[in-house]
């Protein structure tokens, strides 16, 4: 059974076409992925789908309602969490989770019993009476998130969720989402992070200018890139400035710097490849370490289908959790 | 759906009462303003104080609503979390009749101290069955007006500021600071265009009689309350189109 339809999906701002009459679905059960970098129109779909912007043109279905009569009712079953940890900092965590069951209607008798049930599964238990203002960012992303699953929803849409959060806390809240994936709820994430789009998703679309330039399974998307050689060098010093003259000798190739002395080649000829990273590690005395043969990463799919390169999206919201 | 509505405009309206009521522009424009105002009057004419009542307690709704509006809103709006109030599943006029009823609830504190000091302390005799509806409708009209100037922008001092201004005329242009007969006659028909106006009408025909029906005051109350209530609920409509 299918959570969410969408066929044709459009958002104009003035002349900016944000979403560009985008189609798919999403199975019941799934963990479906946005990925794109920013202005890709992921956070507006989101938007579109929970209500919150009214699309230009185009339909979509969520959970069988029909976003332009049956929002209201699709929202008593969806579970929302933005991009922001935005609940209210003067209150407790126990009083944002009882404000948001009074807010979606559960019934008053359980809504103790089920802030109590969130606060334990988050980790938060001792915590309950603190104002959610004295929280750290990963307990408020945790806290944030429980509060978007206080009504029970059958799905659950999660705008960049370990974003500005530090390396341990996104892999908790990884876990986290794993374990709410497990319990059978589909979620609907949008992700910069292409490898927290891999280690969660069952399927991705990766969103360029509004446009849905790609949609499968990680395996799958990778597989399309796997046509393609993947060579890695590590050089002995920084390529940091001269890593756009490789690019020039290598026309038929990608070249992408990873760090300051490591550099991703895509496609071309293996051994013309070779035999130019070679002349231009002798030539620049660079002091080559390390060649490398890899596997396509789901990195290597996202510069094969949408030409970017994969630093801009690690780049672009400042975050470190990768 | 009404049910769902009406829990949500209460739950609203009671977490902006625990959340937002001691955030300092509320307690500076809400609270010390109408208190220094009373203070000021009472010191230029401490024998004519009764005769100001009125006009105090116009000054104390029409303050004490707006910037609670102006506080409740443009918090939400700067820190996203009044999005998080329309995924909920209700209508956005719903949200929007939350936060006017905090603002509501916030100005008939402030009001309901004022007027029973000044009631108790000069001992008045207003004919409460005058005053209550009237109180209560403006406290309703100014917040909507505070909901109207609020959700046009995102941070509160812009919402304040910009507030000032249908504030402060309608204070010089209503009757307490000077008297309207005595104006030009391009401002006594100013006058008669804004609402405080007719709040202290209403409020001096409560206090001391007059020749002005409180009913007529109430009922031109009612429209200027959805005069501002819909464009309000319109532009938060909007606001998130």
């Amino acid at each position: 059974m299918r959570s969410i339809e969408v066929r044709g999906l459009t958002k104009r701002f003035g002349d900016l076409v944000a979403v560009d009459g985008i189609s798919f679905d999403v199975e019941e059960g799934e963990v479906f992925g946005l990925l794109g970098p920013n202005g890709s129109g992921k956070t507006t779909t989101i938007r579109m789908l929970v209500g919150l912007s009214r699309p230009t043109a185009g339909t979509a279905k969520v959970l069988g309602y029909d976003l332009s009569s049956g929002i209201v009712e699709a929202k008593r079953r969806i579970g929302v969490v933005p991009d922001s940890s935005n609940l209210y900092e003067e209150l407790t965590a126990r009083e944002n989770l009882l404000f948001m069951a009074g807010l979606y209607g559960v019934p008053k008798a359980d809504r103790e019993d089920r802030a109590e049930e969130l606060l334990r599964a988050f980790g938060l238990s001792g915590r309950g009476d603190d104002r959610f203002g004295t929280f750290s960012r990963g307990m408020k992303r945790a806290l944030t998130i429980a509060a978007a699953l206080i009504h029970d929803p059958h799905l659950l849409f999660l705008d960049e969720p370990t974003v500005g959060l530090d390396v341990v806390a996104a892999r908790s809240l990884r876990s986290l989402i794993s374990d709410l994936h497990d319990r059978g709820l589909t979620i609907v994430l949008t992700t910069h992070y292409l490898e927290e789009a891999d280690h969660l998703c069952d399927r991705i679309a990766i969103l360029v200018r509004g446009r849905v330039v790609g949609i499968d399974t990680p395996e799958g998307l990778k597989r399309s890139a796997d046509e393609e050689p993947v060579i890695e060098v590590t050089f002995g010093r920084s390529a940091f400035d001269l890593w756009p003259r490789l690019s020039e000798r290598l026309p038929g190739s990608g070249v992408f710097l990873l760090e300051g002395s490591r550099v991703r080649i895509t496609g071309g000829d293996p051994s013309r490849v070779l035999e130019e990273v070679f002349e231009f590690s002798r030539g620049h005395n660079l002091g080559l370490r390390a060649i490398n043969s890899l596997t396509p990463s789901l990195e290597d799919a996202f510069v094969r289908i949408t030409g970017l390169s994969p630093t801009v999206m690690a780049k672009e919201k400042g975050g470190k959790g990768v | 759906m009404i049910q769902d509505d009406l829990r949500c405009i209460w739950l609203i309206a009671a977490k902006d009462m625990r959340t937002y009521y001691l955030k300092p522009p509320a307690i500076s424009w809400g609270i010390v303003f109408p208190l220094a105002w009373t203070l000021a009057f009472f010191l230029r004419s401490p024998g004519d104080f009764e005769d100001l009542v009125p006009g105090l307690i116009a000054m104390t709704i029409l303050f004490s609503t707006t910037a609670a509006e102006a506080v409740v809103i443009n918090f939400e709006l700067r820190i996203g979390s009044l999005e998080r109030l329309l995924l909920a599943p209700v209508r956005t006029d719903a949200v929007l009749l939350g936060k006017v009823l905090g603002g509501f609830l916030f100005g008939l504190l402030m009001t309901s101290v004022v007027t029973l000091s000044t009631v108790v302390g000069l001992r008045l005799r207003p004919d409460l069955a005058a005053l209550i509806p009237v109180v209560l409708i403006s406290l309703l009209v100014y917040s909507s007006m505070g909901a109207l100037f609020s959700v046009g922008f995102k941070e509160v001092f812009e919402a304040q500021t910009f507030l000032n201004l249908p504030r402060f005329l309608m204070v010089f242009l209503c009757g307490v600071v000077y008297p309207i007969s005595a104006m030009p006659e391009g401002l006594q028909l100013l006058s008669r265009v804004l609402p405080l106006t007719y709040t202290v009408e209403g409020l001096r025909t409560a206090f001391f009689s007059g020749s002005s029906s409180p009913q007529t005051a109430s009922l031109v109350l009612v429209g200027f309350l959805l005069i501002f209530i819909y464009p309000a609920a319109k532009i938060l409509q909007k606001r998130f189109e």
